[in-house]
């Protein structure tokens, strides 16, 4: 079984890719989700995915069940937004989200029941067609971290084949271990969903990427790929060096299949589509049970949490909630992070809701948020040897404090994914993600001008 | 009420490498240690007293001027004790003390703080300092005594001794009847020289501490090295030993190893850094065997150094998923002749 295209060896080798070794802290590895019972009352966001924000559907004072849609758009990038719990619509009201942004938000007081919605039904699926509106009413978003309503991944457009998905199970992000999870308590959904989704989207090739530091992963996962049913033996494992960020979407197209996708493009238009393990289980099961969107696993880490462990929440529960649940704080907490530690969000309340993208809650004490002095640029280059994009991110950050946006643009500037391995390993501590968000910006005012 | 302490917001990551500056300039003094120890073993504790004063007086010259220019605190970087380290390592042991001063001034304050401080300067502190001295006070600065010499027997340099290649001669005859110590003398310093260049076996050594701590990228000494080994072997007409004694007889791997490899003032990236290494491997070979000047590491270094940002300009690599513009224009036009 060939793991490693070897021109996609020779292409990382040639453009030096970067990429930067940081210490796993996998400590929830081996605990088997617990599923947290329903909270008093969850917040949810009418903004939960990149796009057009929904309406509510609902009033104050309605009762709603599980699964029912509260939050709908007739924008094309939207996706539906489900009532978690069952229970009473206390209020509809802008929110502050982890992000710092505002959005409206239904607030549903739950009454404990956990009723489910009755109208929910498997969804009839024969078609490619019939797959992306399933998908879409399923209010499914990429669960690896962005956000991207996943139907538009997989509607396929006839001026761009696709003819590879690309099945993410890296999870090259310290303290999280969500896919891991995935991967070892619900092998069975995974693989059918890489089976239907392989079959109804016509696909060639199917690779499902997972670091080396997995060996109980990659056991089930071959097992996935080895299976009688895959006829034309289609469905392979590629098993990546761990090395952060394997697991950009990018950085993913390129090792799976040699193909670089160009600046300003999608993997669509290099014909991949890119879908996180989670994602993939995801399908299948709302295919078997038409369960939408209304929980997921987060892993809830860090040196002051009391109970470090992966546990299924429902959508919209407040962080304080979830953090309660695993026992609270050992420690005075210094950053409590949405996401994991190279591109999570520091939050600035525990009252944030968590959103269908958060894969994890993290808290650190001080001594471990990652606080750095930030003195002198030494040009010492371990950014730019860093930066899986091939950029040189001190010499951005110059031209950004000057604003020269024409540089800025010609240096690539706009291909940065924020992946946050330059600033992990500068030794000034320069908060180079930061600089790159100026850059960025810079081209952005310059470009609407 | 109970003041509720705030969470700390900053962008993402939120963790970092623990290599500090401070901790990358201890990698380097800590690599320069076996050459400075050998270099006080070799010439006596006139070296100790010479590497003592420099390394002080750089340390001092960053404290002050940093005072001056109103700048924050930097002496805790270490990175004027590398400096001074570099330049006292780059001075003959018999140098007058006060010229140690002079070159600290030149180095720290001139070179270094009147730039911007560390990172900023556009030329290396301790080879402009040298070079500075070495025009301003060329007696003492090539006054070179031989090993354990109390009484300061002058002797010349091994490069100063072969005088480059006899172009009419026999490579052989030529090494007999230079007054050289052999090999083995050469790899462990026993010869005259700078301080800090002449234990060729110390500096590897520094060298590959450097390489495995990651603070250097092995581009700039392989390349640098590896050129003036190919150019001498290919000049001295295929004369393994000569090529031997230009690797290990001047302060060429003082400066490949530690010099050229300066953050500040080199390429970042890899192909820059080829082209830097080269480039000085060239230029130093060209001053050893073609110019009035025995040795030529130094003005290679800062020769290389001025062009530092330019070879990086041109030699930076293309960014991920780099479409190239003319190819794009011509698809532009495509369109638009379709459209029409």
């Amino acid at each position: 079984m060939g793991n490693y295209r070897p021109d996609a060896i020779l292409k990382a080798v040639k453009k030096g890719r970067g990429g930067v070794f940081v210490s796993h802290h996998k400590l929830t590895a081996d605990m088997e989700t617990v599923r947290m019972p329903a909270p008093e009352r969850v917040v949810l966001p009418m903004l939960q995915h990149i796009g057009a924000p929904c309406t509510p559907t609902v009033k104050k004072g309605d009762t709603v069940s599980v699964g029912q849609v509260i939050g709908d758009s007739d924008k094309f990038l939207s996706v539906p937004i489900h009532a978690s719990v069952s229970g009473t619509v206390e209020s509809i009201a802008d929110v502050k989200l982890a992000n710092g942004t505002m959005a409206p938000a239904v607030t549903i007081v739950s009454d404990g029941e956990m009723r489910l919605c009755e109208d929910l039904t498997p969804p009839h699926v024969e078609t490619k067609e019939d797959l992306v509106k399933a998908v879409r009413a399923s209010g499914l978003v990429g669960l690896g971290g962005a956000g991207f309503p996943s139907f538009v991944k997989i509607t396929v457009s006839p001026d761009k084949p696709i003819d590879t998905l690309v099945v993410n199970a890296a999870e090259c992000e310290p303290y999280i271990t969500v896919d891991y999870r995935e991967c070892l308590e619900n092998s069975w959904n995974i693989m059918n969903g890489v089976y239907t989704l392989s079959e109804l989207l016509g696909l060639k090739r199917v690779v499902i990427a997972v670091e080396d530091n997995k060996p109980e992963a990659i056991k089930i996962l071959k097992n996935i790929a080895d299976q009688d049913i895959d006829k034309g033996n289609i469905v392979r494992l590629m098993t990546l060096k761990s090395r952060y960020p394997q697991g950009a979407e990018k950085m993913m197209v390129l090792s799976a299949t040699g193909r670089e996708v160009p600046a300003g493009k999608l993997p669509a238009d290099v014909g991949c589509i890119v879908m996180n393990v989670g994602s993939v289980a995801f399908v299948a099961r709302y295919l078997a049970t038409g369960k939408p969107l209304v929980s997921r696993t987060v892993t809830v880490s860090g040196d002051c949490i009391k109970n470090p462990m992966n546990i299924r929440v429902p959508i919209g529960t407040s962080m304080k909630d979830i953090i309660d649940f695993c026992g609270g704080f050992t420690a005075e907490p210094a950053k409590i992070l949405s996401g994991g530690p190279m591109m999570g969000t520091a939050i600035t309340d525990l009252n944030v809701p968590l959103l269908k993208s958060n894969n994890a809650v993290l808290a650190f004490t001080k001594k471990s948020a990652g606080l750095k002095k930030e003195t002198q640029c030494i040009h010492c280059g371990r950014c730019h040897a860093a930066c899986p994009m091939g950029l040189m991110p001190t010499n951005i950050e110059k031209y950004a404090l000057l604003k020269d946006a024409e540089t800025l643009t010609k240096m690539g500037t706009m291909v940065c994914m924020e992946c946050g391995s330059c600033a992990y390993s500068c030794p000034g501590g320069k908060p180079l993600v930061q600089y790159m968000r100026l850059a960025k910006s810079v081209i952005r005012e310059a470009a609407k001008k | 009420m109970e003041e509720k302490k705030l969470l700390i917001v900053s962008a993402s990551p939120h963790t970092k490498a623990p290599a500090t500056t401070r901790s990358i300039m201890l990698d380097v003094i800590i690599a320069l240690l076996p050459a400075g120890i050998a270099g006080v073993a070799i010439f006596g504790l006139r070296a100790l007293a010479v590497i003592a004063v420099c390394v002080a007086s750089c340390v001092l010259f960053e404290f002050l001027s940093g005072k001056v220019m109103k700048r924050p605190l930097s002496i805790g970087d270490l990175s004027a004790v590398v400096t001074g380290l570099l330049l006292a390592y780059n001075l003959p042991v018999t140098v007058p003390l006060w010229m140690c001063v002079i070159g600290a001034f030149v180095a720290i304050v001139i070179v270094k703080m009147l730039f911007g401080g560390i990172g900023q300067n556009f030329a290396n502190p301790a080879i402009t300092a040298r070079i500075v001295l070495l025009v301003s006070f060329a007696g003492a600065m090539t006054n070179f005594t031989a090993p354990k010499a109390l009484d300061a027997v002058t002797t010349a340099t091994p490069l100063a001794a072969l005088g480059g290649i006899d172009r009419a001669g026999d490579i052989p005859a030529q090494l007999a009847a230079s007054d050289l110590p052999d090999l083995l003398k050469m790899l462990f310093g026993v010869r005259g020289g700078c301080i800090g260049e002449v234990c060729a076996a110390a500096l590897l050594l520094g060298g590959i501490y450097l390489l495995i701590r990651r603070v250097i990228s092995f581009v700039i000494p392989v390349s640098f090295i590896g050129t003036v080994a190919v150019l001498m072997f290919i000049l001295s007409r295929g004369s393994v030993t000569y090529t031997l004694y230009e690797l290990l007889g001047g302060g060429l791997l003082l400066g490949a190893i530690f010099m050229a490899t300066d953050y500040s003032t080199t390429p970042i990236n890899t192909l820059g850094k080829l082209v830097f290494g080269i480039g000085c491997g060239l230029v130093t070979t060209v001053i050893r065997l073609y110019c009035a000047l025995p040795e030529g590491v130094s003005y290679s270094i800062l020769l290389m150094n001025v062009l530092a940002p330019t070879i990086e300009h041109f030699t930076a690599p293309k960014y991920f998923g780099y479409v190239k513009q003319k190819k794009e224009k011509k698809a532009k036009k495509e369109k638009e002749a379709a459209a029409v």
